[in-house]
């Protein structure tokens, strides 16, 4: 049994990919809520902003942007840890993604809500946390849940800046190996599971926001 | 295939002006490859989308399965999979056509999803009127489900064109002369790599700006009660 030999390394590049993702989401949620607000919110000049950096990171590949970040940004005097721009350039980008997401869902809350909220005189950001965003957030759930699996898969790219996550292991062992087919099936099979663990949460996530804990349930449903 | 082109490192400008030859080269294999990758995808997932819809069990099982693996791994991965595992069941294929198969292999598994939700969202009655009228399933298909599913699914599948366009660079790790590529050996050889690479994320950009913009048209042109094949 050749590939159980292969585990310890293998999991140990999980879990760098594990923290590379898990930091990108968080990061890329307040990257997404703060670019989707500002599109919606802002005025002309803030949501031209946000606009730019959504179309600038989802326009340009993702591997493009992590070479960029990696090999010419230091040229001009900029550097970070391999880890911190892998980190950074994946939260940059699934963050442009979610603004989308968020404002989407923002901008489908119904006209009658604000309406109902401007009759009763809240201010706007009291409507956008009272009774805007408490709504949008259930809508946005399944698209995080979807983008969170995305950001897990793109993960994989940081291995081509030198940084050992799963894939890069996978390299590692291939190289020294030989054994494609083992090598790379454990990798598929680790990256499925950590999926399969990543919907389940988020599916837990979504339960217990529909269930009304956290939020009141959405007036028009 | 660097050979005969010469660059002027002078100033940013006239080094982006020489080097703009070879990153146009490279955006000739980005597109094929795209091209090749979405032509798969659109057959194969057409593929999994009636297996999936199959009367056995078992069939529609795996098959969904597959799909779920294949759409939950990262396309690195798979690449370097096809790229190491294929040759060692005799079966070498030249780097461009293992990229743009691991390319449409991970979108197949989205087209597949985008075929199933346009044919679930013809309505029931119309297959029992299909049948009613002693249509067989290749009428069926043929004169009344496709033409209501094809300006249903076509923005949907326009986006996911443009994200393979983007994920195309990927295929450069397996030594694939892309855009990528290109703009790495021109930086390896002139430790420039500023230029090359700001060079090829605008043309990414502009490419897909063009590409939305034309999405944007294509879903005002399409009619929405669907296009009579004849």
């Amino acid at each position: 049994m050749p590939w159980v030999s292969y585990l310890p390394a293998l999991a140990q590049g999980a879990l760098v990919t594990a923290w590379i993702t898990l930091a990108a989401i968080a990061i890329g949620a307040v990257l997404a809520f703060v670019a989707g607000i500002a599109r919606v919110e802002g005025g002309r000049a803030v949501s031209t902003l946000a606009l730019c950096y959504t179309e600038l990171f989802r326009g340009t590949s993702l591997l493009v942007q992590l070479f960029w970040f990696y090999y010419a940004l230091p040229l001009v005097g900029i550097s970070f840890e391999p880890v911190a721009t892998g980190i950074l350039v994946l939260a940059l980008h699934v963050g442009a993604y979610g603004s989308e997401i968020v404002r989407g869902a923002l901008t489908s809350v119904s006209v009658q809500q604000l309406e109902a909220a401007r009759a009763l005189n809240f201010g706007r950001m009291h409507t956008l946390i009272h009774v805007t965003l408490p709504q949008a957030i259930i809508e946005m759930l399944p698209a995080f849940g979807n983008l969170a699996i995305e950001t897990l898969k793109l993960s994989s790219l940081v291995s081509l800046i030198s940084i050992a996550d799963l894939t890069f292991r996978a390299q590692s062992i291939r190289n020294l190996t030989l054994d494609s087919a083992g090598v790379y099936s454990l990798t598929l099979v680790g990256y499925f599971a950590m999926s399969l663990v990543l919907m389940l949460v988020m599916r837990l996530i979504e339960r217990w926001a529909r269930r009304g804990a956290a939020f009141p349930r959405a007036a028009h449903s | 295939m660097m050979y005969g082109f010469t660059w002027d490192t002078a100033t940013p400008l006239t080094y982006a002006w020489s080097i703009l030859p070879i990153i146009l080269i490279g955006l000739t294999v980005t597109l094929k490859a795209a091209a090749a990758g979405f032509a798969i995808a659109l057959v194969l997932g057409l593929v999994f989308a009636m297996l999936r819809r199959s009367r056995w069990r078992s069939v529609s099982w795996t098959t969904a399965c597959v799909v779920e693996f294949l759409r939950d791994t990262p396309l690195l991965v798979q690449l370097f999979f096809l790229y190491y595992v294929l040759p060692e069941y005799g079966l070498t294929l030249p780097a461009f056509l293992t990229g743009a198969l691991a390319l449409g292999l991970q979108y197949s598994a989205y087209t597949s999803e985008v075929y199933r939700g346009g044919i679930e969202a013809v309505p029931r009655g119309q297959w029992e009127a299909a049948t009613a009228l002693n249509m067989t399933r290749m009428q069926t298909y043929r004169d009344i489900v496709v033409p209501q599913i094809v300006p249903r699914i076509l923005p949907a599948m326009g986006n996911y064109m443009v994200a393979m366009i983007k994920e195309t660079p990927v295929l450069s790790v397996i030594t694939v002369l892309d855009m990528m590529a290109l703009a790495n050996m021109i930086g390896e050889r002139t430790f420039e790599y500023l230029v090359p690479l700001t060079m090829v994320g605008l043309i990414f950009l502009i490419l897909t700006l063009i590409c939305s913009a034309g999405l944007h048209r294509l879903q005002k042109v399409l009619p929405k009660a669907g296009i009579p094949l004849r």
